[in-house]
């Protein structure tokens, strides 16, 4: 351990050593070692969470199928949310960056709300309205519809909490977009609609599809709203939760391995895509 | 024919001020004015992009005032191009018709042509991002002119471009002028512009019309002083060109005969900014083709800068540091030498 300190501190002297040599500045320097922290204490926990698990305890938990249905349940339902918000969020994006209209305050505030609330008090105020005879819940459950303890309930929960993103990400591609290139499409005979999916949204598909991925990334990782709304069918973080309570720490560790492992693979697999996605600079 | 009846748009910092304007068929028409004028305005109601507050639009007696942009059949070219930027060159100018849903072949057919005439063709698969500024705005102009428009409106399609290209494409805006049998309304701020190019001018000020008429008109008999202000400070002399020796072209003005590096013959005007002149107390020798003895007719302060009219036959403007002013120690009636390059003077 103390070896392991002491070649900590030389590294550090040799990165601050190689600064100087490129000629920054002490504040910058300083400022790089204090902006490390922040890096840092992201980075450690999770990458000692990968290596913590052996090999043996995760591929048990990959043959159990109460792990992968979680799993199966989490990434679902999540995938349902994101396309549910993508329906009713990129349209709400196209106006918002197009249109200044009375209430367009209150609108975005709504919008952004979902973040600053608890997600406990997420749940339950979803449960309220979406309960078997709540207002919203009781004309759905008389089509069938139930959303306490069932997918729909887990679904709804995640949409809830996470659709600002779509809506969010989606306007400020819109906003990039001059709107005299819309205008110059329309003169050469795109209604509006057509101007839309021709120019419009395929100049923004990149922040849509940014806004998407945070979309879905946030709705696996809900746990709060959805616990409250629908504790089964369990997602994953329900059943890592679960596991932890009942079983222990070691029993719970492999599942959050696999489920952090699952995420940071799309989250790596979209940066590379996007990475390679053709971005059109403005003038 | 374009006919605009007591139009009015009230939108932030922008206004259109109860307008009224008639456009002739075939016309080259120019909105002059500064920024803040409206101009630009004006031009995007007549393309349909705003509706207005009140007045009305009439293209060929059909009154279009709350028809779509998509439904009035003008083209339009901005500034700054507008081009579409994950569409590749081809694809830009193909846009219209391609709506249209023209056959492939057909398409290509007419792209093609359009590309050959703007001397683009080499540039089909390219993305707008990779163009420079001249060829941004020549596929601009093919892409607006596929649909064969009867009206062609640009808003300040050349203010973005260095100083050749604007002349090229000024070049090629008269082309097209005569080629498509067309109406082009034009917007600017820079005069020379407007009277290389137009057939009338309609100088606006805060959203309202301050004259309307043909270049000559509006320079010979500014109605008012913005309008003075805003077109006077350019030498104009009309004169007639012929060939002269190494290349270059002698305008003789009738009092004095002045070289330019352009080639025109017959019938000119000439204009030579102010800028472009310079002063001397002597007859020195520099590479300067033109030099005019003359005298100094009037002074004006303008505070940082001093601006003299000269007298040398014709009378010249040219504006002077108050540094240099002090120094060659001048007055009126003073004798002087002028000097300004061949390449200073413009012919059209």
């Amino acid at each position: 351990m103390e070896v392991k300190k002491s070649l900590f501190t030389i590294k550090l002297l040799i990165i601050i050593w190689k600064f100087k040599m490129r000629k920054l500045d002490y504040t910058t320097i300083f400022f790089a070692i204090m902006g490390s922290f922040l890096v840092l204490f992201i980075f450690i926990p999770i990458i000692n969470l990968i290596t913590s698990s052996d090999a043996g305890s995760i591929i048990s938990n990959l043959q159990d199928s109460q792990v992968i249905s979680s799993i199966f349940v989490s990434v679902y339902s999540a995938l349902f949310a994101t396309v549910i918000a993508l329906l009713f969020g990129v349209p709400l994006a196209y106006i918002l960056a197009r249109h200044d209209f009375k209430g367009k305050g209150f609108i975005e505030s709504i919008i952004d709300v979902p973040i600053v609330i608890p997600h406990t008090v997420v749940g339950i105020a979803l449960l309220l309205v979406f309960t078997s005879n709540g207002i919203i819940g009781a004309p759905l459950s008389k089509l069938g519809l139930t959303f306490t303890d069932a997918i729909p309930g887990i679904v709804i929960a995640m949409l809830f909490v996470s659709s600002s993103f779509v809506v969010n990400s989606s306007r400020e591609g819109f906003e990039s977009i001059d709107p005299r290139m819309e205008k110059v499409a329309r003169t050469l005979g795109a209604g509006t609609l057509r101007t839309f999916y021709s120019i419009s949204l395929p100049l923004a598909l990149r922040s849509i599809v940014v806004g998407s991925v945070m979309c879905w990334a946030r709705s696996v990782s809900e746990f709060g709203a959805v616990i409250i709304l629908a504790y089964y069918p369990l997602v994953a973080p329900t059943l890592i939760y679960q596991k932890f309570v009942n079983y222990g720490l070691d029993n719970a560790t492999p599942v959050a391995v696999i489920l952090i492992s699952i995420c940071l693979a799309i989250f790596i697999l979209v940066r590379v895509l996007m990475r390679g996605w053709r971005t059109y600079d403005k003038n | 024919m374009i006919k605009i009846e007591n139009l009015s748009k009230d939108w932030k910092k922008f206004k259109i001020d109860n307008i009224s304007l008639e456009i002739n068929d075939n016309e080259y028409f120019v909105f002059l004015g500064p920024s803040g004028s409206g101009k630009t305005m004006l031009l995007e109601l007549i393309a349909g992009m705003w509706s207005p507050d009140s007045g009305k639009v009439y293209m060929n007696n059909t009154n279009v005032t709350y028809l779509p942009p998509e439904k009035r059949g003008v083209g339009f070219v901005y500034q700054n191009y507008m081009l579409f930027p994950h569409k590749t060159v081809f694809e830009n100018i193909a846009f219209g018709l391609t709506l249209r849903k023209k056959e492939k072949q057909q398409i290509k057919i007419e792209v093609e042509e359009l590309m050959n005439l703007f001397g683009i063709s080499e540039l089909s698969d390219r993305l707008p991002r990779t163009l420079s500024g001249g060829e941004q705005q020549r596929t601009a102009l093919a892409r607006a002119l596929i649909i064969h428009p009867k009206v062609l409106l640009m808003d300040e399609p050349l203010s973005a471009l260095d100083r050749k290209t604007r002349e090229e494409l000024i070049q090629e805006f008269r082309r097209i002028h005569k080629k498509f049998d067309i109406t082009i309304i034009q917007v600017t701020h820079n005069f020379d512009e407007a009277l290389q190019l137009a057939d009338r001018i309609a100088i606006l000020k805060k959203g309202k019309i301050s004259q309307v008429g043909t270049t000559d008109e509006i320079f010979r008999h500014p109605k008012d002083k913005f309008v003075a202000d805003f077109v006077g400070s350019e030498n104009i002399i009309n004169g007639i060109a012929k060939e002269g020796i190494d290349g270059l072209t002698i305008v003789d003005t009738g009092n004095i005969k002045i070289e330019s590096s352009q080639k025109k013959i017959g019938d000119v005007h000439l204009t030579i900014r102010p800028e472009d002149i310079t002063l001397s107390n002597e007859n020195i020798v520099t590479s300067a083709r033109n030099v005019f003895k003359g005298y100094i007719k009037e002074i004006y302060d303008l505070g940082t800068i001093i601006k003299l009219t000269v007298d040398v036959g014709e009378q010249l403007i040219l504006v002077l540091t108050r540094k240099s002013f002090s120094d060659l120690e001048l007055n009126i009636g003073k004798e002087i030498y002028i000097y300004f390059k061949a390449t200073a003077v413009n012919l059209f």
